[in-house]
Protein backbone atom coordinates (compact mmCIF):
# COMPACT_ATOMS: atom_id res chain seq x y z
CA UNK A 1 0.00 0.00 0.00
CA UNK A 2 1.48 3.46 -1.12
CA UNK A 3 0.28 5.36 1.33
CA UNK A 4 2.75 2.98 4.22
CA UNK A 5 5.55 4.31 2.14
CA UNK A 6 5.34 7.79 2.83
CA UNK A 7 7.43 9.93 5.71
CA UNK A 8 5.85 12.36 7.98
CA UNK A 9 6.83 14.34 10.37
CA UNK A 10 4.89 16.08 12.97
CA UNK A 11 6.12 19.36 15.27
CA UNK A 12 3.51 20.55 17.92
CA UNK A 13 4.11 21.73 21.11
CA UNK A 14 1.06 20.61 22.42
CA UNK A 15 1.52 17.19 23.22
CA UNK A 16 -2.56 16.04 23.59
CA UNK A 17 -2.61 17.26 19.94
CA UNK A 18 0.15 15.95 18.28
CA UNK A 19 -0.58 12.33 19.08
CA UNK A 20 -4.20 12.74 18.60
CA UNK A 21 -2.66 13.42 14.80
CA UNK A 22 -0.45 11.17 15.39
CA UNK A 23 -3.41 8.20 16.08
CA UNK A 24 -5.24 9.23 13.54
CA UNK A 25 -2.43 8.74 10.68
CA UNK A 26 -1.65 5.44 12.03
CA UNK A 27 -4.83 4.36 11.89
CA UNK A 28 -5.56 5.47 8.50
CA UNK A 29 -2.44 2.99 7.71
CA UNK A 30 0.84 5.25 8.01
CA UNK A 31 3.76 3.10 9.95
CA UNK A 32 6.06 5.88 9.47
CA UNK A 33 5.19 8.71 11.45
CA UNK A 34 7.68 10.76 14.12
CA UNK A 35 6.62 13.24 16.20
CA UNK A 36 8.76 15.96 17.56
CA UNK A 37 7.77 19.27 20.28
CA UNK A 38 10.76 21.51 19.67
CA UNK A 39 11.98 22.51 16.81
CA UNK A 40 15.80 22.56 17.86
CA UNK A 41 15.42 18.72 17.22
CA UNK A 42 14.31 19.18 13.55
CA UNK A 43 17.97 18.83 11.93
CA UNK A 44 18.24 15.65 13.91
CA UNK A 45 15.26 14.20 12.91
CA UNK A 46 14.92 14.99 9.50
CA UNK A 47 18.57 13.27 8.88
CA UNK A 48 16.94 10.58 10.71
CA UNK A 49 13.71 9.85 9.53
CA UNK A 50 13.64 11.95 5.81
CA UNK A 51 9.94 13.01 6.23
CA UNK A 52 8.02 13.63 2.44
CA UNK A 53 5.67 15.56 4.55
CA UNK A 54 5.68 17.93 7.47
CA UNK A 55 2.93 19.22 9.49
CA UNK A 56 3.54 21.80 11.84
CA UNK A 57 0.90 24.29 14.28
CA UNK A 58 0.81 27.35 13.36
CA UNK A 59 1.18 29.16 16.85
CA UNK A 60 4.56 27.61 16.93
CA UNK A 61 6.58 30.35 16.66
CA UNK A 62 9.75 28.82 15.27
CA UNK A 63 8.10 28.33 11.71
CA UNK A 64 10.60 31.16 10.46
CA UNK A 65 13.47 28.46 11.92
CA UNK A 66 12.06 25.39 10.63
CA UNK A 67 11.76 27.47 6.97
CA UNK A 68 15.45 28.61 6.97
CA UNK A 69 16.51 25.48 8.02
CA UNK A 70 14.90 24.30 4.42
CA UNK A 71 16.69 26.22 2.90
CA UNK A 72 19.62 25.65 3.73
CA UNK A 73 19.32 22.34 3.60
CA UNK A 74 20.42 21.66 -0.14
CA UNK A 75 22.71 19.42 2.33
CA UNK A 76 19.97 17.34 2.48
CA UNK A 77 18.91 17.07 -0.64
CA UNK A 78 15.10 17.70 -0.16
CA UNK A 79 13.60 20.78 -1.51
CA UNK A 80 10.57 21.74 0.43
CA UNK A 81 7.69 23.47 -0.41
CA UNK A 82 4.57 24.90 1.76
CA UNK A 83 1.73 22.40 0.85
CA UNK A 84 1.16 20.18 -1.67
CA UNK A 85 -0.48 22.69 -4.34
CA UNK A 86 0.45 26.48 -4.52
CA UNK A 87 -3.09 26.54 -6.43
CA UNK A 88 -4.91 24.59 -4.27
CA UNK A 89 -5.89 27.69 -2.39
CA UNK A 90 -9.26 26.15 -0.68
CA UNK A 91 -7.08 23.43 1.25
CA UNK A 92 -4.47 26.44 2.21
CA UNK A 93 -7.39 28.42 3.60
CA UNK A 94 -8.55 25.33 5.42
CA UNK A 95 -5.46 24.69 7.22
CA UNK A 96 -4.51 28.22 8.40
CA UNK A 97 -8.12 28.65 9.49
CA UNK A 98 -7.65 25.29 11.74
CA UNK A 99 -4.32 26.08 12.58
CA UNK A 100 -1.90 24.17 10.95
CA UNK A 101 0.87 24.64 7.93
CA UNK A 102 2.26 22.10 6.15
CA UNK A 103 5.73 21.51 3.97
CA UNK A 104 5.99 18.63 1.64
CA UNK A 105 8.71 17.70 -0.78
CA UNK A 106 8.85 19.05 -4.18
CA UNK A 107 7.49 16.77 -6.92
CA UNK A 108 5.03 14.76 -4.64
CA UNK A 109 1.68 13.61 -5.89
CA UNK A 110 -1.10 15.52 -4.47
CA UNK A 111 -3.54 12.55 -3.95
CA UNK A 112 -1.12 11.01 -2.20
CA UNK A 113 -0.77 13.97 0.29
CA UNK A 114 -4.25 15.58 0.38
CA UNK A 115 -5.71 12.71 2.99
CA UNK A 116 -2.78 13.38 5.26
CA UNK A 117 -3.73 17.11 5.30
CA UNK A 118 -7.38 16.80 5.51
CA UNK A 119 -6.53 14.67 8.65
CA UNK A 120 -4.66 16.92 10.01
CA UNK A 121 -6.75 19.75 9.50
CA UNK A 122 -9.83 17.77 10.73
CA UNK A 123 -7.90 16.66 13.68
CA UNK A 124 -6.84 20.29 14.04
CA UNK A 125 -10.38 21.57 14.61
CA UNK A 126 -11.84 18.54 16.51
CA UNK A 127 -8.99 19.28 19.08
CA UNK A 128 -10.11 23.09 19.72
CA UNK A 129 -13.87 21.98 19.51
CA UNK A 130 -12.60 19.89 22.39
CA UNK A 131 -10.41 22.33 24.04
CA UNK A 132 -13.28 24.83 23.85
CA UNK A 133 -16.21 22.31 25.47
CA UNK A 134 -13.36 21.59 28.27
CA UNK A 135 -13.09 25.39 29.56
CA UNK A 136 -16.95 25.67 28.87
CA UNK A 137 -17.80 22.48 31.34
CA UNK A 138 -15.05 23.88 33.31
CA UNK A 139 -16.77 27.17 34.01
CA UNK A 140 -20.26 25.66 34.22
CA UNK A 141 -18.46 23.97 37.12
CA UNK A 142 -17.27 27.48 38.68
CA UNK A 143 -20.35 29.17 37.98
CA UNK A 144 -22.39 25.94 39.72
CA UNK A 145 -19.95 26.59 42.88
CA UNK A 146 -20.39 30.40 43.51
CA UNK A 147 -24.37 29.91 42.90
CA UNK A 148 -24.36 27.12 45.80
CA UNK A 149 -22.62 29.49 47.93
CA UNK A 150 -24.70 32.35 47.46
CA UNK A 151 -27.69 29.90 48.02
CA UNK A 152 -26.15 29.02 51.31
CA UNK A 153 -26.09 32.94 52.47
CA UNK A 154 -29.41 33.62 51.63
CA UNK A 155 -30.63 30.09 53.27
CA UNK A 156 -28.59 31.28 56.51
CA UNK A 157 -29.33 34.95 56.93
CA UNK A 158 -33.23 35.16 55.14
CA UNK A 159 -33.59 31.40 56.92
CA UNK A 160 -35.15 30.47 53.22
CA UNK A 161 -35.49 26.34 52.15
CA UNK A 162 -32.93 26.26 48.86
CA UNK A 163 -35.68 26.08 46.66
CA UNK A 164 -36.51 29.60 47.18
CA UNK A 165 -33.37 30.45 47.84
CA UNK A 166 -32.37 29.61 44.49
CA UNK A 167 -36.22 31.13 42.88
CA UNK A 168 -34.92 34.34 44.60
CA UNK A 169 -31.57 34.50 42.61
CA UNK A 170 -33.08 33.52 39.76
CA UNK A 171 -36.41 36.30 40.08
CA UNK A 172 -33.38 38.84 41.01
CA UNK A 173 -31.64 38.07 38.28
CA UNK A 174 -34.55 37.89 35.58
CA UNK A 175 -35.74 41.66 37.25
CA UNK A 176 -32.17 43.38 36.66
CA UNK A 177 -31.30 41.42 33.40
CA UNK A 178 -28.39 39.84 34.55
CA UNK A 179 -27.22 36.48 34.59
CA UNK A 180 -27.56 34.42 37.42
CA UNK A 181 -24.23 33.85 38.40
CA UNK A 182 -23.53 37.33 38.23
CA UNK A 183 -25.95 37.80 40.82
CA UNK A 184 -24.60 35.18 42.98
CA UNK A 185 -20.99 36.61 42.36
CA UNK A 186 -22.41 39.99 44.21
CA UNK A 187 -23.48 38.60 46.45
CA UNK A 188 -20.34 36.42 47.44
CA UNK A 189 -18.50 39.02 47.26
CA UNK A 190 -21.17 41.52 49.62
CA UNK A 191 -21.09 38.09 52.36
CA UNK A 192 -17.10 38.60 52.55
CA UNK A 193 -17.26 42.37 52.39
CA UNK A 194 -19.48 42.18 55.36
CA UNK A 195 -17.62 40.13 56.92
CA UNK A 196 -19.18 36.47 58.67
CA UNK B 1 -19.34 58.46 12.04
CA UNK B 2 -19.15 55.12 10.31
CA UNK B 3 -15.71 53.47 10.02
CA UNK B 4 -14.49 50.54 7.90
CA UNK B 5 -12.93 47.57 9.21
CA UNK B 6 -9.32 47.38 8.11
CA UNK B 7 -7.58 44.21 9.56
CA UNK B 8 -3.31 44.54 10.32
CA UNK B 9 -0.73 41.77 11.59
CA UNK B 10 1.76 42.99 14.05
CA UNK B 11 5.02 41.32 15.80
CA UNK B 12 5.74 42.15 19.11
CA UNK B 13 8.59 44.90 18.01
CA UNK B 14 8.51 48.85 18.79
CA UNK B 15 8.48 49.90 15.79
CA UNK B 16 4.38 48.40 15.43
CA UNK B 17 4.19 51.76 17.30
CA UNK B 18 3.04 53.41 14.61
CA UNK B 19 0.22 51.09 13.58
CA UNK B 20 -0.69 50.99 17.23
CA UNK B 21 -0.63 54.40 18.23
CA UNK B 22 -2.79 54.55 14.78
CA UNK B 23 -5.25 52.75 16.74
CA UNK B 24 -4.79 54.11 20.64
CA UNK B 25 -4.58 57.83 19.67
CA UNK B 26 -7.55 57.96 17.48
CA UNK B 27 -5.83 58.88 14.40
CA UNK B 28 -7.10 55.74 12.39
CA UNK B 29 -10.63 56.36 13.75
CA UNK B 30 -10.26 59.95 12.42
CA UNK B 31 -9.72 58.63 8.98
CA UNK B 32 -12.40 56.51 9.54
CA UNK B 33 -11.00 53.33 10.14
CA UNK B 34 -11.51 50.99 12.72
CA UNK B 35 -7.50 49.68 12.90
CA UNK B 36 -8.25 46.17 14.86
CA UNK B 37 -4.54 44.87 15.30
CA UNK B 38 -3.63 41.10 15.93
CA UNK B 39 -0.24 39.91 17.39
CA UNK B 40 1.84 36.68 15.64
CA UNK B 41 3.76 35.01 16.39
CA UNK B 42 5.86 34.72 13.28
CA UNK B 43 7.44 36.50 10.62
CA UNK B 44 6.34 33.65 8.44
CA UNK B 45 2.15 34.05 9.80
CA UNK B 46 2.40 37.35 8.92
CA UNK B 47 3.35 36.67 5.47
CA UNK B 48 0.73 33.74 4.97
CA UNK B 49 -1.86 35.59 6.40
CA UNK B 50 -1.50 38.90 4.98
CA UNK B 51 -1.24 36.47 1.38
CA UNK B 52 -4.38 34.39 2.45
CA UNK B 53 -6.01 38.03 3.10
CA UNK B 54 -7.03 37.12 6.74
CA UNK B 55 -5.06 40.31 7.35
CA UNK B 56 -5.73 43.56 5.21
CA UNK B 57 -2.54 45.02 6.01
CA UNK B 58 0.49 44.17 8.02
CA UNK B 59 3.80 44.93 9.71
CA UNK B 60 6.29 43.52 7.22
CA UNK B 61 9.89 43.32 7.02
CA UNK B 62 11.24 46.00 4.53
CA UNK B 63 12.82 43.07 2.19
CA UNK B 64 9.06 40.88 2.55
CA UNK B 65 7.36 42.34 0.18
CA UNK B 66 9.85 42.24 -2.24
CA UNK B 67 10.56 38.11 -1.27
CA UNK B 68 7.05 38.02 -2.21
CA UNK B 69 6.66 39.80 -5.12
CA UNK B 70 9.47 37.63 -6.55
CA UNK B 71 8.15 34.81 -5.84
CA UNK B 72 11.11 33.79 -3.59
CA UNK B 73 8.04 32.70 -0.47
CA UNK B 74 5.33 30.16 -0.18
CA UNK B 75 1.74 31.62 -1.20
CA UNK B 76 4.26 33.92 -3.37
CA UNK B 77 2.18 36.99 -4.86
CA UNK B 78 2.63 40.86 -5.95
CA UNK B 79 2.64 42.90 -2.43
CA UNK B 80 3.71 46.18 -2.30
CA UNK B 81 4.72 49.02 0.66
CA UNK B 82 3.27 52.49 0.20
CA UNK B 83 4.28 53.58 3.92
CA UNK B 84 7.65 53.10 6.34
CA UNK B 85 7.40 52.35 9.95
CA UNK B 86 10.31 54.39 10.58
CA UNK B 87 14.07 54.22 10.40
CA UNK B 88 16.36 52.35 12.55
CA UNK B 89 15.57 50.30 15.78
CA UNK B 90 17.80 47.30 14.94
CA UNK B 91 21.05 46.62 16.75
CA UNK B 92 23.29 43.55 17.30
CA UNK B 93 23.89 42.59 20.68
CA UNK B 94 26.50 39.82 21.79
CA UNK B 95 26.91 37.22 24.86
CA UNK B 96 28.86 38.57 28.08
CA UNK B 97 31.78 36.27 27.34
CA UNK B 98 31.52 36.90 23.73
CA UNK B 99 31.70 40.67 24.51
CA UNK B 100 34.60 39.84 27.11
CA UNK B 101 36.84 38.42 24.29
CA UNK B 102 35.69 41.50 21.87
CA UNK B 103 36.72 43.57 24.68
CA UNK B 104 40.05 41.80 24.94
CA UNK B 105 40.74 42.55 21.02
CA UNK B 106 39.83 46.24 21.45
CA UNK B 107 36.62 46.47 20.83
CA UNK B 108 35.65 50.39 22.12
CA UNK B 109 32.52 49.62 23.87
CA UNK B 110 30.77 52.71 22.34
CA UNK B 111 29.09 51.04 19.70
CA UNK B 112 31.68 51.86 16.31
CA UNK B 113 31.07 49.75 13.86
CA UNK B 114 34.14 49.51 12.70
CA UNK B 115 36.38 48.78 15.66
CA UNK B 116 33.91 46.48 17.33
CA UNK B 117 33.85 44.60 13.51
CA UNK B 118 37.35 44.36 13.37
CA UNK B 119 37.15 43.08 17.22
CA UNK B 120 35.05 40.74 16.31
CA UNK B 121 37.12 39.44 13.43
CA UNK B 122 39.96 38.81 15.98
CA UNK B 123 37.54 36.74 18.09
CA UNK B 124 36.12 34.67 15.21
CA UNK B 125 39.71 34.02 13.92
CA UNK B 126 40.75 32.51 17.20
CA UNK B 127 37.66 30.87 18.30
CA UNK B 128 38.24 27.16 18.08
CA UNK B 129 34.49 26.61 17.27
CA UNK B 130 32.24 28.71 15.01
CA UNK B 131 30.15 31.32 16.43
CA UNK B 132 26.33 31.12 15.77
CA UNK B 133 24.23 34.91 15.37
CA UNK B 134 20.25 34.64 15.23
CA UNK B 135 18.26 37.06 13.11
CA UNK B 136 14.41 37.13 13.03
CA UNK B 137 13.64 35.69 9.27
CA UNK B 138 15.68 35.11 6.49
CA UNK B 139 14.84 37.81 3.89
CA UNK B 140 15.37 40.55 6.80
CA UNK B 141 16.75 44.13 6.88
CA UNK B 142 18.58 42.45 10.32
CA UNK B 143 20.30 39.35 7.90
CA UNK B 144 21.04 41.92 5.63
CA UNK B 145 22.61 44.69 8.08
CA UNK B 146 24.05 41.99 10.21
CA UNK B 147 25.80 39.88 7.27
CA UNK B 148 27.32 43.62 5.57
CA UNK B 149 28.54 44.51 8.84
CA UNK B 150 30.52 41.42 9.27
CA UNK B 151 31.73 41.26 5.91
CA UNK B 152 32.75 44.56 6.04
CA UNK B 153 34.87 43.47 8.48
CA UNK B 154 36.34 41.01 6.96
CA UNK B 155 34.36 38.42 8.39
CA UNK B 156 32.63 36.20 5.87
CA UNK B 157 28.99 34.81 6.93
CA UNK B 158 28.04 31.32 6.65
CA UNK B 159 32.27 30.31 6.58
CA UNK B 160 33.40 32.15 9.13
CA UNK B 161 30.16 32.66 11.33
CA UNK B 162 27.42 30.48 10.96
CA UNK B 163 23.49 32.51 11.04
CA UNK B 164 20.30 30.97 12.36
CA UNK B 165 16.96 31.95 12.23
CA UNK B 166 14.97 33.02 15.88
CA UNK B 167 11.77 34.63 16.43
CA UNK B 168 12.60 38.13 18.05
CA UNK B 169 11.04 36.85 21.63
CA UNK B 170 13.01 33.78 21.47
CA UNK B 171 16.46 35.64 20.86
CA UNK B 172 17.26 36.52 24.55
CA UNK B 173 16.64 33.00 25.87
CA UNK B 174 18.80 31.51 23.44
CA UNK B 175 21.66 33.97 24.41
CA UNK B 176 21.32 33.08 27.95
CA UNK B 177 21.22 29.89 27.09
CA UNK B 178 24.42 29.57 25.16
CA UNK B 179 22.78 28.32 21.83
CA UNK B 180 23.98 31.63 20.17
CA UNK B 181 26.14 33.97 20.09
CA UNK B 182 24.80 37.27 19.68
CA UNK B 183 21.65 38.66 17.25
CA UNK B 184 20.79 40.87 15.41
CA UNK B 185 16.71 42.28 16.63
CA UNK B 186 14.81 45.29 17.05
CA UNK B 187 13.84 46.59 20.20
CA UNK B 188 12.96 46.08 22.93
CA UNK B 189 14.80 42.67 22.50
CA UNK B 190 18.41 44.10 22.57
CA UNK B 191 17.77 46.11 25.89
CA UNK B 192 15.58 42.84 27.35
CA UNK B 193 19.15 40.60 26.08
CA UNK B 194 20.95 43.49 28.24
CA UNK B 195 18.62 42.94 31.31
CA UNK B 196 17.86 39.56 31.64
CA UNK B 197 20.52 37.68 30.18
CA UNK B 198 23.79 39.75 30.65
CA UNK B 199 24.07 40.43 26.87
CA UNK B 200 26.03 43.78 25.41
CA UNK B 201 24.75 45.76 22.80
CA UNK B 202 28.07 46.02 20.24
CA UNK B 203 26.76 48.21 17.69
CA UNK B 204 22.90 49.18 16.44
CA UNK B 205 21.66 49.80 12.82
CA UNK B 206 21.43 53.15 13.02
CA UNK B 207 25.55 53.30 12.66
CA UNK B 208 26.11 50.17 9.98
CA UNK B 209 23.48 52.45 7.70
CA UNK B 210 22.69 55.84 9.17
CA UNK B 211 18.96 56.45 8.28
CA UNK B 212 18.28 53.02 7.29
CA UNK B 213 14.44 51.87 6.36
CA UNK B 214 13.46 48.57 8.57
CA UNK B 215 9.88 48.09 8.95
CA UNK B 216 7.17 48.98 6.21
CA UNK B 217 3.16 48.57 5.99
CA UNK B 218 2.84 45.51 3.29
CA UNK B 219 -0.15 44.74 1.98
CA UNK B 220 -1.49 42.71 -1.87
CA UNK B 221 -1.11 44.46 -4.80
CA UNK B 222 -4.48 43.72 -5.47
CA UNK B 223 -6.34 44.54 -2.51
CA UNK B 224 -4.30 48.48 -2.46
CA UNK B 225 -5.61 48.36 -6.32
CA UNK B 226 -9.07 47.24 -5.12
CA UNK B 227 -9.32 50.11 -1.82
CA UNK B 228 -7.23 53.37 -2.85
CA UNK B 229 -9.40 55.31 -0.32
CA UNK B 230 -8.54 52.64 2.17
CA UNK B 231 -4.67 52.38 1.28
CA UNK B 232 -4.48 56.64 1.59
CA UNK B 233 -6.27 56.28 5.37
CA UNK B 234 -4.14 54.64 6.16
CA UNK B 235 -1.01 55.84 5.26
CA UNK B 236 -2.39 59.39 6.38
CA UNK B 237 -3.04 57.75 10.09
CA UNK B 238 0.77 56.08 10.06
CA UNK B 239 2.14 59.55 9.01
CA UNK B 240 0.14 61.58 12.13
CA UNK B 241 1.19 59.08 14.52
CA UNK B 242 4.72 59.22 13.62
CA UNK B 243 4.21 62.69 13.82
CA UNK B 244 3.07 62.76 17.16
CA UNK B 245 5.05 59.87 18.26
CA UNK B 246 8.25 61.81 17.49
CA UNK B 247 7.43 65.04 19.57
CA UNK B 248 9.75 64.15 23.12
CA UNK B 249 6.66 65.65 25.11
CA UNK B 250 4.72 62.40 24.31
CA UNK B 251 7.35 59.44 24.77
CA UNK B 252 6.38 58.42 28.36
CA UNK B 253 2.54 57.95 27.16
CA UNK B 254 4.12 56.15 24.16
CA UNK B 255 6.13 53.94 25.93
CA UNK B 256 3.35 53.25 28.31
CA UNK B 257 1.05 52.23 25.59
CA UNK B 258 3.55 49.55 23.56
CA UNK B 259 4.06 48.24 26.98
CA UNK B 260 0.54 47.56 27.33
CA UNK B 261 -0.51 43.86 27.53
CA UNK B 262 -1.87 43.05 23.70
CA UNK B 263 1.55 44.43 22.48
CA UNK B 264 5.51 44.13 23.94
CA UNK B 265 3.81 43.24 27.37
CA UNK B 266 7.49 44.99 28.59
CA UNK B 267 7.75 47.18 30.70
CA UNK B 268 7.53 51.39 30.26
CA UNK B 269 11.01 51.74 31.08
CA UNK B 270 12.41 49.25 28.53
CA UNK B 271 10.60 49.95 25.77
CA UNK B 272 11.16 53.60 26.37
CA UNK B 273 14.75 53.25 24.98
CA UNK B 274 14.37 53.23 21.85
CA UNK B 275 12.45 56.09 21.64
CA UNK B 276 14.57 58.47 23.65
CA UNK B 277 17.88 56.66 22.00
CA UNK B 278 19.11 56.23 25.58
CA UNK B 279 20.44 52.81 25.86
CA UNK B 280 21.84 50.72 28.39
CA UNK B 281 24.03 49.30 26.35
CA UNK B 282 25.02 46.27 28.75
CA UNK B 283 26.40 46.29 32.41
CA UNK B 284 25.00 49.38 33.30
CA UNK B 285 26.97 51.80 30.72
CA UNK B 286 24.02 54.13 29.08
CA UNK B 287 24.76 55.59 25.47
CA UNK B 288 22.53 58.40 23.78
CA UNK B 289 22.37 56.92 20.00
CA UNK B 290 21.39 59.82 17.86
CA UNK B 291 18.20 59.12 16.14
CA UNK B 292 18.25 55.12 17.36
CA UNK B 293 14.75 55.22 16.02
CA UNK B 294 13.31 57.82 14.01
CA UNK B 295 9.69 57.79 13.10
CA UNK B 296 8.81 60.99 11.47
CA UNK B 297 11.68 62.76 11.08
CA UNK B 298 14.23 62.74 7.07
CA UNK B 299 11.08 61.70 5.54
CA UNK B 300 11.53 58.21 7.29
CA UNK B 301 7.85 57.07 6.59
CA UNK B 302 8.75 57.72 3.09
CA UNK B 303 9.29 54.27 0.45
CA UNK B 304 12.24 55.23 -1.56
CA UNK B 305 12.23 53.15 -4.39
CA UNK B 306 15.91 53.54 -4.14
CA UNK B 307 15.88 51.61 -0.44
CA UNK B 308 13.39 48.77 -1.79
CA UNK B 309 16.73 48.31 -4.98
CA UNK B 310 19.14 48.01 -1.89
CA UNK B 311 17.60 45.31 -0.40
CA UNK B 312 16.99 43.59 -3.47
CA UNK B 313 20.80 43.92 -3.87
CA UNK B 314 21.27 42.00 -1.11
CA UNK B 315 19.09 39.47 -2.05
CA UNK B 316 21.33 39.02 -4.99
CA UNK B 317 24.30 39.28 -2.83
CA UNK B 318 23.35 36.40 -0.79
CA UNK B 319 22.40 34.31 -3.81
CA UNK B 320 18.57 34.42 -3.29
CA UNK B 321 17.84 35.73 -6.21
CA UNK B 322 19.54 35.76 -9.69
CA UNK B 323 20.44 39.66 -10.78
CA UNK B 324 18.56 40.48 -14.08
CA UNK B 325 16.62 44.25 -15.08
CA UNK B 326 13.17 42.09 -14.93
CA UNK B 327 13.91 40.81 -11.06
CA UNK B 328 15.52 44.42 -10.27
CA UNK B 329 12.18 45.96 -11.90
CA UNK B 330 9.69 43.65 -9.45
CA UNK B 331 11.47 44.40 -6.22
CA UNK B 332 11.54 48.65 -7.15
CA UNK B 333 8.22 48.02 -8.06
CA UNK B 334 7.15 47.36 -4.72
CA UNK B 335 7.85 50.01 -3.20
CA UNK B 336 5.01 53.34 -4.14
CA UNK B 337 5.83 56.65 -2.94
CA UNK B 338 3.29 57.36 -5.95
CA UNK B 339 0.51 56.41 -3.42
CA UNK B 340 2.59 58.09 -0.14
CA UNK B 341 2.50 61.61 -1.94
CA UNK B 342 -1.08 61.12 -3.39
CA UNK B 343 -2.42 60.45 0.07
CA UNK B 344 -0.28 63.03 1.96
CA UNK B 345 -0.71 65.71 -0.67
CA UNK B 346 -4.00 66.93 0.96
CA UNK B 347 -2.20 67.43 4.74
CA UNK B 348 0.38 69.61 3.38
CA UNK B 349 3.43 67.17 4.40
CA UNK B 350 6.53 68.22 2.76
CA UNK B 351 6.87 65.45 -0.41
CA UNK B 352 10.16 64.27 -1.76
CA UNK B 353 10.17 65.08 -5.45
CA UNK B 354 12.47 61.74 -6.53
CA UNK B 355 11.70 58.30 -5.94
CA UNK B 356 15.39 57.68 -5.73
CA UNK B 357 18.84 58.86 -3.70
CA UNK B 358 21.67 57.97 -3.06
CA UNK B 359 22.97 57.08 0.02
CA UNK B 360 26.10 56.56 1.79
CA UNK B 361 27.26 60.06 0.55
CA UNK B 362 26.41 62.53 3.15
CA UNK B 363 27.56 62.53 6.20
CA UNK B 364 25.42 65.64 7.72
CA UNK B 365 22.57 66.41 7.72
CA UNK B 366 21.23 68.08 4.41
CA UNK B 367 18.29 69.24 2.48
CA UNK B 368 15.71 66.95 -0.38
CA UNK B 369 14.07 69.21 -2.90
CA UNK B 370 10.24 68.37 -1.80
CA UNK B 371 7.08 69.36 -2.41
CA UNK B 372 6.38 71.59 0.53
CA UNK B 373 9.65 71.39 1.33
CA UNK B 374 12.76 71.64 1.02
CA UNK B 375 12.82 68.67 3.71
CA UNK B 376 15.25 68.07 5.55
CA UNK B 377 17.02 64.72 5.89
CA UNK B 378 19.21 62.61 7.95
CA UNK B 379 22.72 61.77 7.37
CA UNK B 380 22.97 58.62 5.43
CA UNK B 381 26.38 57.15 5.74
CA UNK B 382 27.46 53.27 5.59
CA UNK B 383 29.94 52.76 8.80
CA UNK B 384 32.61 51.41 5.53
CA UNK B 385 32.31 54.20 3.03
CA UNK B 386 30.28 52.32 1.10
CA UNK B 387 28.10 54.27 -1.67
CA UNK B 388 24.97 53.16 -3.03
CA UNK B 389 23.78 54.82 -6.24
CA UNK B 390 20.88 53.59 -7.47
CA UNK B 391 21.93 54.66 -11.02
CA UNK B 392 24.80 52.27 -10.72
CA UNK B 393 23.05 49.22 -9.38
CA UNK B 394 25.10 46.09 -11.28
CA UNK B 395 28.80 48.32 -10.36
CA UNK B 396 27.14 47.95 -6.96
CA UNK B 397 26.48 44.52 -7.08
CA UNK B 398 29.45 43.41 -8.74
CA UNK B 399 31.14 45.19 -5.61
CA UNK B 400 29.60 43.32 -3.50
CA UNK B 401 30.51 40.31 -4.41
CA UNK B 402 34.29 40.81 -3.40
CA UNK B 403 34.72 40.04 0.28
CA UNK B 404 36.47 42.48 1.68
Amino acid sequence: MPNSALSILIIDENRIRASIIESGLREAGHERVTVIHDVNEVARTIQASAPDVIVIDLENPQRDTLEHFFSLSRAIQRPIAMFVDRSDGAMIEKAVEAGVSAYVVDGLKKERVKPILDMAISRFNAFSRLTRELEQARSELEDRKIIDQAKGILMKTRGLSEADAYSLLRSTAMNQNRRLVDIAQSLVTAASLLGP
Amino acid sequence: MSTTQLTAGFLPLLDSVLLVLAREKGFAEEEGLDLALFRETSWANIRDRAALGHFDIAQMLAPMPLAASLGLTPLAMPMIAPVVLGLGNNAITVSDALWQAMAGQGAPGNLDPALTGAALAKVVKASPRKLRFGVVHQTSSHNYELRYWLSASGIMPDRDIEIVVLPPPLLPDALGSGGIDGYCVGEPWNSIGVDTKGGHIATVKALIWQSSPDKVLGMRATWAEEHPDLVAAIIRAVYRAGLWCADPANHDEAAAIMAGTPYLNSSPEIVGRALTGMLDIGAGVLQQVPDYYVPHASAANFPWKSHAMWYYAQMVRWGEVAASPGNADIAVACFRPDLYRAALAPLGAALPLDDFKTDGTHAQPYDTPAENGPLLMGADRFFDGGVFDPAALDDYIASQSIVR
